[in-house]
């Protein structure tokens, strides 16, 4: 394998031979071969081989930001679908506030959305907190629902797509990395053009310049876009 | 006794005893699934979407100790020259069953306890080999949605058709050929690193030598039918611009 170059491997297939290297998560050891147990890039770190996925379900990883809805409410806990194998779990604890155990749908009810952070994640599980600022529940607004691989390009590079968006609309983008958006302004139209300008992105995560389009878009609009903002374009467009 | 001519030494289709039909590949089709991919064969097509994994429901279905794997193959009502009543039946069941048994055996959920991953098979165009074309493509798809699998699978059909072994059977030599000793069609699936076989069903007479040589003849059309999983696997989209070797994005 050439160094520094991503590697796409297919299960089933030798990643590195040799018995001083260690098989990570996505890869496993067939004699001295280590070799790719899912379809994915490969990530090798000194001697540790691992393979990133870049397609598929959303797999929740510790201090991911996620948008959810509350499906259960539990004697100590909510239960939060995100479009995940399994429901989140946000013990009482994990809450900014006083909750009364017995009335804990004064706080969140069914079907409320709320932005937690992942706090820890098992196999059969996962467990959520909302103790930190910008999280809690929404209210308000919209969500859009992208895909969780498409997040990083709506994101872009050190924030860039996001950070165009927010300053053209004016309103307030919370990217989940469950591939939820919450869009939240004072305008609804601004709100729908957020949304609008994130389809937009979404439906092209594979086009080149794509911050040059969604510029464009945004100009169409009749929107200003931020010309004192250095927006890096070259490497996320490549 | 009269040793009987053999009544099939050239193909219907013009190809060689051993030629598969044209292969294509393609992966993530249908945007809303985790993964996706098509299979097609000469006339036979498939289409594979994956969707998990998901909680189970029922309950009392799930398994604590790890996730299940559950497949539906069907054939589309406009796939063969008859229409077919769509739904489920006696056939679609079994083929159902028997890919989800072949791909078990590679896919590992123990990772995702009280989950499901459900393989939603299609053929919207068939020319026999449609369950191979079905795993073929279902393979692709569990790859695609990232599901975790010990290795590849491949599908093919072989067969003896009259006196000659051959792979790859399309329709007339699958069910339209009674001449002689007739047909007899073998779906086996090869593993892609082990080499071993995740399914094997035969419909048909053959003998204990000629049987061997068939499975010998499916390893290595397998073998080619893993190029083009594995190249179609490595051109989907998604993957390219972090191909390039650019900061990852985000």
């Amino acid at each position: 394998m050439e160094k520094g170059k991503r590697q796409i491997v297919v299960p089933g297939e030798t990643i590195v031979s040799g018995n001083e290297f260690l098989p990570g998560d996505g890869a496993y050891r067939d004699g001295v071969d280590v070799v790719a147990g899912c379809y994915g890039i490969v990530n090798v770190y000194e001697k540790h081989v691992r393979v990133v996925p870049v397609s598929g379900a959303y797999y929740p990883r510790r201090g991911n930001t996620i948008i959810g809805t509350i499906v259960d409410i539990t004697f100590n806990g909510w239960l939060i679908d995100f479009g995940g194998a399994q429901n989140a779990f946000l013990p009482v604890a994990e809450v900014p506030r006083y909750v009364n155990k017995n009335e804990m749908a004064e706080f969140l009810n069914f079907g409320e959305s709320v932005i937690v952070k992942v706090w820890d994640v098992k196999s059969r599980g996962v467990d959520v907190s909302m103790k930190m600022r910008g999280f809690g529940k929404i209210e308000g607004g919209m969500i859009v629902s992208i895909g969780a691989n498409k997040v990083p390009r709506v994101i872009g590079r050190e924030g860039s797509m996001v950070k165009m968006i927010k300053d053209a609309t004016g309103c307030s983008v919370t990217v989940g990395q469950n591939g939820k958006v919450w869009i939240s302004g004072n305008d609804t139209d601004k709100e729908v053009v957020a949304k609008k300008i994130i389809e937009l992105i979404a439906d092209n995560v594979m086009a080149d310049g794509l911050t040059d389009r969604v510029e464009k878009y945004i100009k169409g609009m009749g929107l200003k876009v931020d010309e004192g903002v250095e927006i890096v374009n070259e490497e996320t467009d490549k | 006794m009269v040793v009987k001519k053999n009544l099939y030494t050239k193909r219907k289709s013009g190809r060689k005893m051993d030629e598969v039909r044209p292969i294509t590949a393609n992966v993530g089709i249908v945007p809303s699934a985790d993964g996706s991919a098509s299979f097609q064969t000469g006339k036979t097509k498939a289409i594979a979407v994956v969707r998990g994994p998901r909680t189970l429901h029922p309950q009392h279905m799930q398994n604590a100790q790890t996730g299940i794997l559950r497949v539906s193959y069907g054939m589309m009502p406009f796939s063969v020259e008859d229409r077919i009543r769509p739904g489920p039946n006696r056939r679609s069941e079994e083929i159902s069953k028997v890919t989800e048994w072949a791909l078990s055996s590679v896919v590992d959920l123990s990772g995702f306890p009280n989950t499901v991953v459900d393989v939603f098979v299609q053929i919207p165009q068939a020319d026999a080999g449609t369950r191979v074309a079905g795993i073929n493509a279902a393979a692709l798809a569990l790859a695609h949605a990232g599901i975790p699998m010990r290795e590849m699978v491949s599908a093919i059909g072989v067969g003896k058709i009259d006196k000659s072994l051959v792979v790859d059977l399309d329709k007339y030599e699958d069910s339209e050929f009674h001449d002689g000793e007739g047909s007899t069609d073998i779906p086996v699936v090869v593993t892609s690193r082990t080499k071993e076989i995740a399914l094997l069903q035969l419909d048909g007479k053959i003998s204990v030598d000629e049987f061997k040589e068939c499975i010998e003849m499916a390893k290595k059309a397998c073998d080619g039918i893993l190029k083009v999983q594995m190249d179609a696997l490595r051109e989907v989209s998604g993957v390219r611009d972090q191909k390039s070797g650019g900061k990852k994005n985000g």
